[in-house]
C-alpha cells in the first residue's frame, strides 16, 4: 500500500491499457449523468489524486451487499473499483485475519485521519450494551463509533445500514439500529436496497473517491442519481399502467402480455431505487421484467408495512391487520347504517308526535 | 316586515306568512360549497379507482389510455380543490362572520360545548326543540372543523407530496411539499394516509347530506336552500 500511488498507477501495472481507462471514466460519467466534461475531470482526478482508503466493515447483516458489489456487472468496473478504493479492511474478502486485520484499522485511522471512507455493511444492534454483535471482542456499536471519529464520510450500504431491515423489523428484539440514528456529526450517504444494485454502488464510490466529496443528496440521505425517481416512473410496463392493463392475477393473460403489475401489489410506484433504469445482473432484467412485482426493498420499514403484495401499509391499531380502505369501507357502513336508523327514527317520531298533536 | 298589509291571499283566502330571513352565506362561500363539492365527488370516484384500478382494457397499450385519463380527472380536480380552498381561506379573513365558523372551534368557550351538548341530545331524541342559529349550530361547527377543514388541508397537502413523486424532484410541488416525505420516509405510508383521508371525508359527506335533509325538516331553521340563495328563513318567531 502505497501512500503517494494513484489509482491510473495502480490499473496501468495490471496491465489496464489506457483506452480501457478513458472508456472506464467515460462510462461511469454517463452512468453517474455527469456529461463529457465529468469523464475528463474523472480522468484528472484518477491520474493525480492519491487513492482514497476505504474501511469496510460489517455489523448485523447477510453480505447480500458484499455479494452484489463483487458482482458488479462490468468486469473492468469490479477491478478499477477495487484497486481504486484502496478496499484496506474489509473483514469478509480481506486475506489478512485476527490481530493483523484489527491494526490495519489503527493505522488507517492514524495515517489518513478525516481522509478514509466508512463503508457499512450492516447495522448495529444497541440493546444489552450492543453484546448482540461482536466483531474482533467488542461490541460492533463501539467499534463503529470509533471508526466514525476520524472518518471523511460515511456510506450506509443497503437497507440494514439505512433503515434497519430485517433484523430491525418489529419488535426488534436486539434493537437494531441504522447508521444515521447512531453517528450523528459525520456526512452519511444512504444506499438502499438489499441488496443494492452493484452498479450503484460502484458508481456511488467512484463518485466519492473521484471528487472527494459526496454526491447530491436528497431529503433521505440517498444519492439524487440513482434513487430521485420511482421503479414506476421508469418502469417499461408503465404505458400498460396508463392504458389500464394490467395483471389481474398471476399467471393469466395478462401476465403473458406483460401487462403492468400494479394489481399483483407491486412497489414500483413508492419506491426509489434504479432497477428500473440501471436493472440487475449485467442490465439482464429486473422483478418486473421477470414477471413479479416488485417488493419495496430499498424503502424504510419494508418488513413491516404488511404484505409485499399489498400497496397499502397495514394499520394495526385496529386490532385485526387491516389497511385503509378496509377500514374506510367498514366505518362507512356503520355510518351509512346508523344514519338509515336515526332517519327511521326520526320519521317514527315525527309521525307519532304529529298524530298526538291532532288527538290533543 | 313593514310589508305585511300589502300581502295578497291566495285563492283560498289563505294569506302568506311573515318570515325573517338573514343573508349568511355570501356567493363566494356558496360558489366554493358548490365547486368543492362537485371536487371531492370526482376525486374521491377517480382516487378510487386509482387505488383498485377498473378490469383491464383490450387492445394495445398505445390504443388506450383509461388510467391515464382517470388520473388526470383525479389531478386537475385536486387543483381546483387546493385552488379554491386558498380563495375560501382567503374569504374566511375579507368574508362576513360567518365565512369564519369552519376554521376553528371555539374551544376555551363554555357556553359553546354547552350548546354543543344540548345539540347532541336533540339528535338523541332527548330534546324536543332545537335552538335556532343564524349561522352552524356548535355540533356541525365542531363535525366540519374536523371531519372537513382539517381533512380537506391534510388532503391537499398529502395530495401535492403524492403527485411531486412523478413530477419530480425540482418540481415546485417537491419544494413546496417534499417535507411530508421527511415526516414519512415511505411513500406507502403517505399513500395510506391518503386513503384514508378520504374516507373520512366521505363519512363527513354522508352525515352531512343526511343531516341537513333532516334539519331543513326538522330544525327551525332553513337548511338546503340557504346554500344556494344565502338567505336563511327562520320558520317561527320564538327565541
Amino acid at each position: 500500500m502505497a501512500a503517494t500511488e494513484t489509482f491510473y498507477d495502480v490499473i496501468r501495472r495490471q496491465g489496464i491499457t489506457r483506452r480501457s481507462f478513458t472508456k472506464f471514466c467515460s462510462l461511469t460519467a454517463a452512468s453517474l449523468g455527469l456529461g463529457p466534461s465529468g469523464a475528463r475531470a474523472m480522468e484528472d482526478a484518477l491520474e493525480t489524486k492519491e487513492r482514497v482508503p476505504v474501511i469496510w466493515m460489517h455489523g448485523l447483516e447477510c453480505t447480500c451487499c458484499s455479494e452484489s458489489f463483487i458482482r458488479s456487472a462490468h468486469p473492468l468496473v469490479k477491478d478499477v473499483v477495487l484497486s481504486m478504493i484502496s478496499l484496506d479492511y474489509d473483514d469478509t474478502i480481506m486475506a489478512a485475519a485476527g490481530h493483523q486485520a484489527e491494526a490495519i484499522l489503527e493505522e488507517t485511522k492514524e495515517k489518513y485521519k478525516g481522509k478514509y471512507i466508512l463503508a457499512v455493511e450492516g447495522n448495529p444492534p444497541l440493546n444489552e450494551d450492543g453484546m448482540f454483535c461482536i466483531d474482533g471482542g467488542k461490541p460492533f456499536v463501539e467499534k463503529l463509533k470509533w471508526m466514525a471519529e476520524d472518518a471523511m464520510a460515511i456510506i450506509a450500504w443497503g437497507a440494514c445500514a439505512s433503515w434497519g431491515c430485517v433484523q430491525a423489523a418489529k419488535p426488534n428484539p436486539t434493537q437494531a439500529t441504522p447508521i444515521d440514528k447512531v453517528i450523528k456529526n459525520k456526512p452519511i450517504i444512504k444506499v438502499p436496497g438489499c441488496p443494492p444494485i452493484a452498479e450503484v454502488m460502484t458508481g456511488v464510490v467512484t463518485y466519492i473517491t473521484t471528487f472527494g466529496r459526496l454526491p447530491e443528496l436528497d431529503r433521505q440521505g440517498r444519492p439524487q442519481m440513482f434513487y430521485s425517481q420511482r421503479i414506476h416512473d421508469k418502469c417499461y410496463r408503465r404505458p400498460h399502467f396508463d392504458a389500464g392493463q394490467f395483471v389481474e392475477e398471476w399467471d393469466d393473460e395478462g401476465a403473458r402480455k406483460g401487462y403492468c403489475l400494479y394489481k399483483m401489489g407491486c412497489k414500483g410506484p413508492t419506491t426509489y431505487n434504479a432497477c428500473s433504469t440501471v436493472r440487475w445482473n449485467g442490465g439482464v432484467s429486473f422483478p418486473i421484467q421477470s414477471g413479479h412485482g416488485c417488493i419495496g426493498c430499498s424503502e424504510d420499514q419494508f418488513w413491516d408495512n404488511g404484505s409485499f403484495y399489498d400497496r397499502l401499509t397495514n394499520i394495526h391499531q385496529f386490532g385485526i391487520e387491516a389497511n385503509a380502505d378496509q377500514i374506510g369501507k367498514g366505518v362507512a357502513g356503520v355510518v351509512g347504517a346508523g344514519v338509515v336508523a336515526h332517519a327511521a327514527i326520526t320519521t317514527v317520531k315525527r309521525v307519532t308526535t304529529k298524530r298526538e298533536k291532532t288527538d290533543a | 316586515m313593514s310589508l305585511s298589509e300589502a300581502k295578497a291571499a291566495d285563492s283560498h283566502g289563505e294569506k302568506a306568512v311573515e318570515r325573517k330571513s338573514v343573508y349568511v352565506y355570501e356567493a363566494p362561500v356558496r360558489i366554493w360549497h358548490w365547486v368543492n363539492a362537485f371536487c371531492i365527488l370526482a376525486l374521491a370516484l377517480t382516487g378510487y379507482f386509482i387505488g383498485s384500478p377498473l378490469p383491464t382494457v383490450p387492445g394495445e397499450a398505445s390504443a388506450n389510455f383509461l388510467m391515464g385519463y382517470i388520473r388526470f380527472t383525479h389531478f386537475a380536480a385536486g387543483q381546483i380543490l387546493a385552488v379554491f380552498l386558498l380563495l375560501r381561506i382567503y374569504w374566511a379573513f375579507v368574508g362576513n362572520s360567518h365565512a369564519r365558523q369552519i376554521f376553528y372551534v371555539p374551544f376555551w368557550r363554555g357556553s359553546f360545548w354547552r350548546e354543543w351538548l344540548h345539540e347532541v341530545k336533540w339528535y338523541a331524541f332527548l330534546t324536543a326543540k332545537p335552538k335556532k342559529y343564524i349561522g352552524h349550530n356548535p355540533l356541525a361547527q365542531s363535525a366540519m372543523f374536523v371531519m372537513l377543514t382539517l381533512p380537506l388541508i391534510f388532503m391537499v397537502i398529502t395530495g401535492f407530496a403524492l403527485y411531486s413523486e412523478g413530477a419530480g424532484r425540482d418540481s415546485w410541488e417537491y419544494v413546496l411539499f417534499g417535507w411530508v416525505f421527511t415526516l414519512f420516509p415511505n411513500s406507502q405510508d403517505v399513500h395510506t394516509l391518503h386513503h384514508l383521508g378520504m374516507w373520512v371525508i366521505i363519512i363527513f359527506v354522508m352525515v352531512h347530506i343526511y343531516v341537513a335533509v333532516r334539519e331543513d325538516i326538522m330544525s327551525r331553521q332553513s337548511i338546503i336552500s340557504s346554500m344556494i340563495s344565502g338567505e336563511r328563513m327562520f320558520k317561527d318567531e320564538d327565541d
